[in-house]
Formats: structure tokens, sequence, C-alpha cells
């Protein structure tokens, strides 16, 4: 047992009977765990109050427009990938009150949200939402104005990554740079390695914080060969990647291509249902409207997702500025792909392959774009 | 009718006639008379026959389409530096608007069968004009279609 | 969600919060048009004024309704009132400018960039407006009468449908008697008794005076107007970069973080609404982006 605080860098094995301890750890210094769990069959993130609430023997199987949770029966912890839930969730709510409005004997007054902030302990965080929450902090953190509620509960949130030791169905990080070994942006980083009969975690330290964490969890400084497992493994899990989505050039590309006849094509399948907008971990697109109480003595407003794939999601007084499925479905790329890039200085898409798993007729982002780099070749070949 | 030689200095700094070569300002303001009209005074009436093609040199005239419920309705006005006078080389040479002056307005009256009979006989000449008037015409369709998508509104 | 566990305490409250309006009062109101109307504004509270800059535009909330993003037409020197002139179009603008005398109203701002006034000097200057687009320009007309010595030629051109959709009658009538600018109004079509132009405003510009290499273009108004009067611009000689359109979107926060304001890589709280035509063009001539 780890008696004092570990050091940042250092890398420990934690046996996965002894994770409940840093369960314990956390909860005791009064954060709210949440983390991968079985909500109904559902891969979802929500409370975890034990590692028994963890999907233990789980895998996923994912593939374009399908999602599989399966027992596997082998003990893993962390043996699968994302699910169509994001970290999001927490800290940018879908649902949320900004402030109220009461009236008073001369007009009325403003009451702020007076929710109270949890201090989150995020248990399971792969690279690529990693990579989603270092985007978002820049959407609502690093502009001219902070969003209060986002910028409280991501300063507090302690983080535990978890890096992939699978290849997901759909997932593509690989090809982006994002994963799937998380480099940074974590307080701890658990690897699990379960082979020739052997089960364990390797915990690398990210920050002092994380390290004071792991005192009172029993861990010991992990062996070299330990240490080579989980890296091999990690590094096998990038080669396994089927689909890559090469950004180099990219934002060039999609500039080049705003009148595209890919755009007719993919719209004639896209439902513009905004499935991809739900599920993508970067998407910070939202909406506000007013409540008002059946007296009329308390408006509200709240703070809702919104989809950029609806007519309303444009409108202006007159009409909607993206009437066509096609010049929505371009916003959508296009800001995800190269807008975002001039707006916040990275992509906005992370390579998680959420938007491919969880499109009902199995749209593929990186498909979509090498369609367009390929009609751009064709061309060329023509001239 | 004013001496010639006064007249071609003007038509030559008018916009319509800008760049024209001294031979053709001369054809032209043969054709030339100065007139001037008074606030609400009419250039031309619809169905007049079409004996005039004006070139504004300052003032304001309103080109009207009268109706019987709404009175005289303003459509366009027209100003220094620019013609009043459509298709005055097509038959029947007839006016299909009204035009009156809003204020004071000084211009140059060119005498349309004058005008013909010169672009006839010197088809240079007329090639010149036509490109004025093409051109003049260009610049009334975009601002009747400007006006007919309504570009205040939403 | 049901997470109670964990408090790190309450939100950071008052001014960081800035989705959290300042309450004013309508202090008076004045009809423009048939549903266009101007309302000052005071703070309800203290005497704090409210300083922006000519194009700058502000959230106003009307209770219970919601919030529209309105541009602020008032004399930027005079910063103790707020003067909004605002179309009842929707049920928030309907709301505001139904209001009476004394309703409070929540106001979140100035957001956005301004019209370069400042950088314009020595320039001639034309104003192009249409329709309701004279209002988010009066206070840089108002910034550049007030330092008329710095600038060249100034000329007004605006545009309306009808004598009756025009903004600021009396006070065009005023500017009109200047010696140190010229305005030209134009409608569409006009009854009788109308003295000034008929026709767009695209025609007036051949009558304005300017000397194309040094000429600051500001126009605002509906995005045809705009893209066939910049067009007219670039015809005569000013360049793109003189330019400048304020464009409109539809936007929820003002703060950059909703994402409805998006025009291609901008966003029109932050980066607009105004633009030099030279960066905003590509974008703005593209369909449905």
């Amino acid at each position: 047992m780890a008696q004092t605080a570990v050091k940042v860098g250092s890398k420990v094995v934690i046996a996965p009977q002894h994770l409940q301890q840093l369960f314990q750890s956390l909860q005791s210094r009064g954060y709210l765990l949440v983390g991968p769990t079985l909500d109904q069959g559902n891969l979802v993130y929500a409370e975890l109050t034990s590692v028994a609430d963890l999907p233990r023997g789980f895998r996923d199987e994912q593939q374009g427009g399908s999602f599989r949770f399966k027992r596997q029966g082998n003990g893993a912890l962390f043996g699968y990938g994302v699910g169509q839930q994001s970290w999001k969730k927490f800290l940018f709510p879908s649902d949320w009150p900004l402030w109220q409005a009461r009236r008073t004997q001369d007009g009325w007054q403003v009451v702020p949200s007076q929710e109270e902030v949890p201090r989150f302990a995020f248990m399971g965080v792969h690279s690529c939402d990693l990579h989603a929450l270092a985007v978002q902090d820049r959407v609502f953190i690093h502009g001219q104005y902070a969003d209060p509620t986002y910028q409280a509960r991501r300063e507090g949130a302690f983080i535990v990554a978890v890096n992939c030791t699978q290849a997901g169905g759909t997932c593509f990080c690989a090809s982006l740079g994002t994963g799937p070994k998380a480099a940074s942006g974590f307080d701890l980083c658990l690897t699990e390695v379960l082979q020739d009969d052997q089960h364990y975690l390797v915990a690398e330290v990210g920050t002092v914080r994380g390290g004071e964490i792991l005192a009172g969890v029993s861990c010991r400084e992990a062996r070299g060969q330990e240490v080579a497992a989980a890296e091999s493994l990690v590094a096998g899990a990038a080669r396994r990647q089927s689909r890559s989505l090469d950004p180099r050039g990219l934002k060039e590309l999609l500039y080049r291509n705003y009148d595209s006849p890919r755009w007719d094509e993919v719209a004639a399948r896209c439902l513009t249902c905004g499935n991809c907008t739900m599920v993508c971990p970067t998407c910070f697109c939202h909406t506000i409207k007013d409540l008002t109480d059946l007296n009329g003595e308390i408006a509200e407003r709240r703070r809702y997702w919104e989809v950029c794939f609806t007519l309303d999601f444009s409108y202006i007084h007159g009409g909607s500025i993206r009437v066509s499925p096609q010049s929505r479905y371009r916003q959508w790329l296009t800001h995800k792909l190269a807008t975002w890039v001039d707006q916040f200085g990275c992509l906005g898409c992370i390579g998680c392959g959420r938007c491919i798993t969880w499109c009902p007729v199995a749209i593929d982002i990186t498909a979509e774009v090498q369609a367009i780099r390929e009609s751009e070749a064709n061309l060329g070949q023509g001239e | 009718m004013e001496p010639m030689e006064a007249m071609e200095p003007i038509l030559a700094e008018h916009p319509f006639f800008q760049g024209l070569e001294p031979g053709h300002l001369k054809l032209i303001a043969e054709c030339a008379t100065r007139v001037q009209f008074k606030a609400n005074q009419y250039l031309c009436k619809e169905e007049q026959e079409a004996h005039q093609f004006y070139v504004i040199l300052h003032g304001r005239v309103a080109v009207e389409i009268f109706s019987a419920r709404r009175g005289p309705i303003t459509i366009q006005t027209v100003g220094e530096g620019e013609v009043l006078g459509w298709l005055w080389f097509l038959q029947p040479y007839h006016w299909h608007v009204d035009a009156r002056a809003t204020e004071v307005t000084r211009a140059i009256a060119l005498d349309v069968q004058c005008l013909l009979s010169k672009c006839e006989k010197n088809h240079e000449l007329g090639y010149q004009l036509m490109k004025r008037y093409a051109h003049s015409l260009a610049v009334q369709f975009r601002v009747a279609k400007f006006q007919l998508a309504d570009i205040y509104g939403t | 969600m049901a997470l109670k566990k964990g408090s790190a305490g309450s939100l950071p409250a008052g001014d960081s919060d800035p989705m959290l309006p300042k309450l004013f009062r309508v202090e008076k109101r004045r009809r423009e048009t048939q549903d266009t109307f101007t309302l000052v504004l005071k703070p309800a509270q203290g005497n704090e004024g409210f300083p922006f800059a000519p194009g700058q535009f502000n959230m106003l909330y009307a209770f219970g309704r919601g919030e529209a993003p309105i541009s602020i037409s008032g004399d930027p020197a005079q910063p103790q009132t707020l003067v909004h002139t605002i179309r009842a179009v929707g049920a928030v603008t309907q709301a505001i400018c139904g209001g009476d005398r004394g309703e409070v109203v929540g106001v979140r701002g100035p957001f956005g960039t301004p019209w370069p006034v400042a950088a314009a000097k020595e320039a001639d200057v034309v104003f192009v407006a249409g329709g309701l687009g004279l209002a988010p320009l009066r206070p840089a007309i108002y910034q550049v009468l007030a330092q008329r010595d710095d600038y060249g030629n100034v000329e007004l051109i605006y545009g309306a449908r009808t004598p009756q959709d025009m903004l600021y009658r009396r006070e065009l009538e005023r500017w009109r008697g200047r010696f140190d600018m010229r305005v030209h109004v134009t409608v569409d079509a006009a009854p009788p008794g109308w003295r000034a132009n008929v026709g767009v405003v695209t025609n007036i510009i051949p009558r304005t005076r300017f000397d194309p290499a040094h000429t600051v273009a500001l126009i605002c108004g509906p995005g045809i107007m705009m893209r066939f009067t910049a067009q007219e611009f670039l015809n005569r000689g000013v360049k793109a970069e003189n330019i400048f359109v304020s464009m409109e979107r539809h936007m929820k926060c003002g703060v950059r973080h909703c994402g409805r304001c998006q025009l291609g890589p901008t966003f029109v709280c932050q980066d607009g609404p105004v633009y030099s035509y030279a960066y905003i063009k590509e974008w703005f001539e593209r369909r449905e982006i």
C-alpha cells in the first residue's frame, strides 16, 4: 500500500481487487464518482458507488449503425470502448437552468441558478474523450467569455483515464493522433492487462493530486515487463483500427468542396435526425428556452443541447438559412473538420466513431471525407 | 436655339455621352435644345408621341404611372447625370409613362427624328449611342429587378 | 440527474456569468413605422452608463418571452441612456415594443465588432442603409458627425420600400439641412407629394461624391441589398477591405457558446456583426451557409 503520495510520472501496478480502494479514496475526498455502468443493458455513464457497478466482463461490438454490448465473461473491468454517451453530459448538461426572473412589485428581478457544482471524478475516460474535453475547454473556457457552469465543473473534475487495449469497431483515433494511448489531460491513467492468467492494472500518475489519491491504495511500482505488456496492448489496439481520417489538408479540402456533388449523395441517405450531434463528445451547440409558471410570476431560462440538422437551427425571421438536407449535413461535417479549425485552432473531431455507430443509416464521416478526396483526385485525372 | 459651341461641352460632360468623339458630339448637338421645367411641369405624358429624348443636367424628374384608384405612383426618379426616354428609336415612338419635374429641372432635349436620321446615315454614331442606351437599359432592368425582390424587406 | 454528493459550492454568481442580464427600464417609446419602435432605456438601478461602440448589439430580454439580439442605435457619446430601434416581428420583440413606460427589460452586452469609424478618419465616408439598416448605422453617423473635421466628404444613402417605412424621418431632415453631409433618400415606389428619389440605393451611388481610393463604405440592410451595394462600390473602385457590412444571424447566447450564429468559420456574435467585405465576401455569397 502506498503510504504517501506517488510521484508524477511514476507507474504503479494495482491488482483488480484493490481498485475499490481507489474508488474509496476518491469518494472519501468528496468526489462524486461517475463512469461506465449498465442501465437496462445499455452502456451509460452514471454514478458509480463501487467497482461492482462497472460492466465487468462486457465488450462492445460496434459497426456503422450498430452497437452490441455483450458479456464475454473474462473478468475485464474496462474491456469496452465508448458508448452513446460522453462526459460532456456532466460538464455541459443537456438541460440546464440558467437563471430565473421573478416578478416584484415594480418589475422583476434576476435570480441566478442555485444549482450546486458537483466535484466529479471521471472513471475510465478514453484518450479520444480526453481530447474531447480539451476541445470543449476551448469552446467554453478559453474564449472572451467563459461558461461558469462548465468551468466550475471542469476545474473540479478528477480524471482517471483508461487506455484502450482493443480497437473499437468504428473509431479512428490513431489516424488523428488522439489515441488510443492517453498522453496527457488525466490525473491517473489505467491500462488493464489481462493475459496469460494475469490480471492487473498499470496506473500512470499524471498530476500531483493523482499521486495523492493513490496514498492509501494498495499498489507497487510497476515492473518493466508489466509496463511493456501494457504498452504492447495499447499499440495493438492502434494497429487494429480499421478506419482512418487523414487530417492533412483536411480544412482546405473541405473549403474547396462546398459545391461537391457528394453532399447530394450523402443527403439522400441522411435522415437529419441529429443523432451524430447528440452522441458527439465535442458538439456544443445549444438553444435556450423560456418557461413560465402558470400564474406568470416566475420565468425560467433553460439551456438545452441543440441539433444543427433542424430547420429551426438556422431560422431567422422570414425563414431558415440552411433549407436543404445537403446544406445541413455540410454544415455539420465542415464544422467538425474545417471551420472548427479556424474557430478554435483544433479539429472538432477526436476520432471516437460514435457518430458512425449511432447513425441509423450508418453514414461514416471518414468515408464521406474519402469520397470527397477521391472526387477531387478523379477530376484531376480527367484534366 | 443656342449656339452649337455652347452645347457640345455640356454634352461631353454628361456621363451618358462620356468618351464620344468630337465629331459625333457635334452631330448630336445639331439635334439638341436646352430646356427648363418648373416644379410639377410634365416633360411628357403617357401615349404622347415621343419627339424628345431628355438628357438631365440638373433637377429631378418623377416617372409616374397613373392609377385611377391610387393616383400617380412614382416608380422611378431621374436626376442629374441620367437620361429619360424609353425606346425612342423604335416605333411607335410613344411615351408609356408620365414624367413630371418635381423641382426646377434643366435638361437637353434631343429631337428623336433628327437623331434617328443621323444614326441611319452614320452607323458608327448609331452604334456609339446604342451602346450607351443598352447600358442605360441594363441599369434600369437591374433596378426593376431589385424593386421586385423587395430588397429592403427581410 | 440525481446527483447530490460532492458539492464544490454554488456557481460563481453575478458579473462573471455572461448569461445574466442587467435590468433597464423603458423610459420612452416612439413609433417609427407601422411595426418598428425606438426605445430609450435607463438602468433600473444606479446611473451607471452603458458604453458601446457603433455597430455593437445587445441581447434584450422580455420577461418570460426570451431574448433577441438588437443593435444599439443611440449616440455613443451619450452612454447614460441606451437606445434601441426594434421591429416587432416575433414574440420577444413584440413584448419589448408593447411594454409600457417603466417596463423592465433585461440587457446583456454590448457584443460584437464595431463599425471602423476611427479607422476611417481622413477618408470619404459613404453610409448606405436599407430599411431597418439605418438603426445599426446611426451610432456611426453620430460619431462621424461629432468629429466631422476628421473626415472627407460624408454621404448617406437611405433606401426603403415606401416613405412610411423610413426610420428617423425628422433626424434625416436635420441631417439633410447640414452643409457638411449629403443625404439621399430613395424608395421603391412613392405616392404623390414625395419629393426625394424613387429607385434603389445602388442607383444613387453614382450620384455621390467620393474618392474611391480614399473611401470607406459602411453598408447595413438586408442581404441582397448589401451584396449588390458592395458590388457597386467594387465596380466604382473602392477596395473590398474598405467596404463594411453588418450581418444578421439567429443567435441564442451572444457570447460565442451556442453555435447558432455561425457564418462559415466565423461567429456573427463575436467576429461580426460588422465584417469587412474582403473578409466575409466568400461566405456572404455562398448559399445556405
